[in-house]
């Protein structure tokens, strides 16, 4: 399929006894947000860490525009158009927010061995920045130190250095966690946005922002893809309540 | 409260006014003290940049000194014994120009920086603080057992090296060439972490995950900044080693690197100017209270504790009550 | 290269090895049990050597002389770790090191404040002197042979301790999982306490057993200190077994090393020449041998891998 922006087929993984990804094959199409749900231990991070090549799989390949990145390493696979925020917000706390944010344009333009000349006068990367953080909303507090942010605008900010790898695809891993009503309620209009430009694969817990956002769900259970579909099929499937939703709800 | 810039330009008139004052009164012993404290500071700056950029702690720097000491040492004992370092494959003579030495202290400091970094940065923490002291334990044994170079016994230089147009014998004269060479290196540092290698040097300490996500080599980051950091501890080694006309292997001992550890804390972690700060006021209390005290390391040792127990920021943070921008 | 001069070497550097055991044993449990890296462990090591000297002046037995290094380094040791060490557990390593090469400068100073600057010197008792005749027609002197001995037992009582005893359990689950002795109901400050004060007799203990073969004297500790870092870093940090294995590898290859590669060298180039260039390879040899167990495995033999 033509549209497909990241594929993994048949991806697993063992620790021991535990299989905590088997023979896990997911495609995330071009325009889409693909959401991964499943209970705790379904094996969501583990997929996750290995499509971002912090974990090597045992079986199985990662594709990426119909390139096999299986074997690449993570900050390959950055470069290679893998846009990635952190379910714990990973961020330099002592910098500015535009600090961090220009860190990502560095990464994408490969300037780390510029010795010279000031970050802020790379005026492309600032200027670029500013837009970015126009966009996820965080352009007033860009001088502020990054530790004194919000919790919520700390996800906006890992959004906001993803935007400037300008990514084929987003990989997200519980955005939404510990975030209250109004900053999820944020961060989902956002991320909806986002889908235009490159699509998202969505790990999350709240369901409300799945459901909302969406468009298709893979849910994982030991392991396992139990069921892959639209949000409407998902929502009626009766394996799926058994497994997952029935418990909560 | 005053600004770190402030206490910047104020350090660097004290580096000025005092010698010249000495020069004056005709006290060349306190030109002397300075000198010593002038690179030492230089020493530390290189160590801040793994130190206080990088978040590695070094515990080996002393094999950079030992190193820039022993290039010096080395070069000008061939050329005032007349004895080519090298005949075969081609030849290599001596010298006794500072310049030069400067330029081979600063090319093998870099190269040993790379192959110790290259084997201890695939550590880091613990592992890295026991193997970077390791390493420099190993250079003082080398030295020790290389009985050509004097051995046990170090080399003494009778004449200090030549600098084109000055008389470096001349205590004021060689203080000014180390001084303007601190004051070069810390504008390049002040540079260096304003860049986006700065930037991204400085994210890797603070999180590496992040660093990686952006498509950039931690390693690769970290190796380099070590390279630059013992490359400019090595040429601190080569103007020590002029400033006392001898070399040793204490010039690689782990107290020697220890010490560096403690100018930066005395003076601040991550500051541009601390490794300064810290220079200073250690050979001030070594001159000082050593004078009371022939064990004034006891107090030392006292005064380090209570810094590191109850006061995290040193002389910096005391002062200015801005965070320090890393570190 | 004659048998008997192979096998003397070999013990020499089972000495050397076991003695080193006796360091880095202590120094691998500290930061095992507690995560502390202990840069005045050398201290220790001192301390009790220059006890075990003292006492032997004043009474001539060394069994009391033995005695007296592990009680004293083990006051030193723990009164330390009440005093200063036990704030540091939470600090970052840097913290750590400063604060304990902070002690070294105390201990140090103040030991040449107490002692002067002139080593002393701890004589082997007459009972372990001479040499004792091995099978095979090697000489070796009584007193390494029991350092040997010593050595093993050491190694092996800890053993049993750690494996068999109460105190050994709540250290296995202390460097599994702090927060699981706090659930145990352990006390853990005390724990800590103990476990820094055994470690520090060992150094005593191994300050007094070398004392008697060199010097007593300020700054001993520190390159025993160093070579003990060596073998944890090969051994692993954490692992005793670790310490066990990398002692003996160091030993042997810094003992072997120094005698056999200038021999070596020999064969291809002239002696005085191969004398020199070998020892200075020999002196690096222990080095290399911990660059490359790290560069095949960045954790040490038996370290865990994150």
């Amino acid at each position: 399929m033509a549209d497909v922006v990241l594929a993994t087929y048949g991806i697993t993984k063992t620790f021991g006894s535990l299989v905590a990804c088997d023979d896990v094959s997911i495609n995330v199409r071009a325009g889409e947000i693909h959401a991964i749900i499943g209970p705790n231990g379904a094996g969501k991070s583990t997929l996750i860490s290995q499509i971002c090549g912090t974990l090597i799989p045992d079986q199985g390949r990662v594709e990426l525009m119909g390139q096999d990145i299986t074997a690449l390493s993570g900050r390959a696979r950055a470069l290679a158009g893998l846009g990635r925020t952190f379910q714990i917000s990973q961020l330099a706390m002592e910098d500015t927010v535009l600090q961090n944010v220009i860190l990502g344009g560095v990464g994408a333009t490969r300037r780390q061995w510029h010795f010279i000349q000031p970050i802020l006068s790379h005026h492309d990367l600032r200027e670029q920045a500013e837009a970015v953080l126009e966009r996820v909303g965080l352009i007033d507090d860009r001088h502020r130190q990054t530790a004194i942010l919000s919790h919520g605008q700390k996800r906006q900010l890992e959004v906001a250095i993803a935007l400037m790898l300008k990514p084929k695809i987003f990989i997200m891993d519980e955005p939404m966690a510990g975030l209250g009503l109004e900053g999820s309620k944020q961060l989902t209009m956002l991320l909806d946005d986002l889908r235009h430009q490159a699509p998202i694969l969505l790990v999350e817990h709240d369901m409300d922002a799945v459901f909302t956002l969406a468009d298709h769900i893979s849910v994982l259970d030991y392991g396992k893809v139990i069921a892959s579909d639209d949000v409407d099929a998902i929502r009626n499937d009766p394996v799926v309540r058994d497994a997952y939703l029935g418990k909560d709800s | 409260m005053i600004s770190e810039r402030m206490i910047n330009i104020i350090l660097i008139g004290l580096l000025v006014i005092i010698p010249a004052w000495a020069y004056l009164a005709d006290e060349p012993f306190t030109i002397t003290l300075m000198t010593r404290a002038v690179i030492f500071a230089l020493a530390a700056v290189g160590l801040n940049l793994a130190l206080g950029v990088g978040g590695f702690v070094s515990f080996g720097h002393a094999a950079f000194f030992g190193l820039g000491g022993y290039v010096m040492g080395v070069l000008a004992w061939h050329a005032q014994s007349y004895t080519p370092f090298l005949e075969w494959p081609f030849l290599i003579e001596g010298t006794q120009s500072m310049p030069v030495i400067w330029v081979i202290a600063v090319i093998l400091s870099a190269l040993l920086a790379l192959v110790i970094g290259v084997v201890s940065l695939k550590t880091t923490g613990v592992y890295f603080i026991m193997i970077t002291l390791a390493f420099a334990q190993m250079m003082y044994y080398f030295s020790i057992s290389w009985s050509a170079y004097g051995g046990e016994d170090g080399l003494s230089i009778y004449v200090r090296n030549s600098f084109p147009g000055l008389n470096t014998l001349d205590p004021i004269q060689f203080y000014s060439i180390c001084f303007i060479i601190l004051m070069a290196v810390l504008a390049l540092m002040a540079r260096l972490v304003k860049s986006p290698y700065g930037l991204a040097l400085n994210a890797a300490r603070q999180s590496p995950k992040r660093v990686e996500a952006v498509g950039l080599d931690l390693h690769q980051l970290q190796l380099l900044a070590f390279v630059i950091s013992g490359a400019i501890t090595g040429l601190a080694g080569a103007l020590f080693a002029d400033l006392n006309r001898f070399v040793s292997p204490n010039m690689f001992s782990w107290q020697l690197s220890g010490e560096f550890i403690v100018f930066i804390i005395i003076g601040g972690v991550g500051r541009l100017f601390g490794p300064v700060i810290g220079a200073l006021v250690f050979v001030g209390l070594e001159h000082f209270l050593g004078e009371i005290n022939d064990y004034w390391h006891i107090y030392l040792g006292l005064i380090l504790l209570l810094i590191v127990l109850f006061s995290k920021t040193g002389v910096m943070g005391l002062l200015v009550k801005k965070e320090a921008h890393h570190g | 290269m004659s048998f008997v001069l192979l096998a003397e070497q070999v013990l020499n550097g089972l000495q050397l090895g076991v003695m080193l055991f006796l360091m880095s044993a202590g120094l691998t449990l500290i930061f095992g049990v507690m995560g502390l890296i202990n840069l005045a462990h050398g201290s220790l090591y001192m301390i009790g050597a220059f006890a075990a000297a003292s006492i032997a002046g004043l009474t001539g037995s060394f069994i009391l002389a033995l005695l007296a290094a592990l009680t004293g380094a083990a006051i030193a040791g723990g009164i330390v770790e009440m005093v200063v060490i036990r704030r540091l557990y939470r600090r970052d390593h840097l913290d750590q090191v400063l604060a304990t090469f902070a002690l070294i400068l105390i201990f140090s100073e103040g030991t040449r404040w107490v002692f002067g600057s002139f080593p002393l010197y701890l004589d082997i008792p007459t009972y372990l002197q001479g040499p004792v005749f091995l099978p095979g027609g090697i000489q070796y002197p009584l007193y390494r042979i029991t350092l040997i001995l010593i050595g093993l037992v050491v190694a092996f009582a800890l053993w049993l301790m750690i494996a068999k005893t109460r105190i050994g359990i709540q250290i296995r689950a202390g460097e599994n999982d702090r927060e699981m002795i706090a659930a145990l109901g352990i006390d853990i400050s005390k724990l800590y306490t103990i476990v820094f004060a055994l470690g520090a007799s060992l150094a005593g203990l191994a300050g007094a057993l070398v004392g008697a073969i060199q010097s007593v004297e300020v700054g001993m500790g520190e390159p025993v200190l160093i070579l003990a870092f060596v073998v944890i870093v090969i051994g692993g940090i954490g692992s005793i077994k670790g310490a066990m294995v990398g002692s003996i590898l160091v030993g042997l290859t810094d003992t072997l090393g120094g005698v056999f590669l200038p021999q070596i060298l020999q064969l291809f180039m002239d002696i005085s020449t191969a004398n020199n260039v070998g020892s200075s390879i020999a002196s690096m040899a222990i080095y290399i041998l911990m660059g490359g167990v790290l560069i095949w495995r960045p954790t040490g033999l038996y370290g865990s891998r994150p």
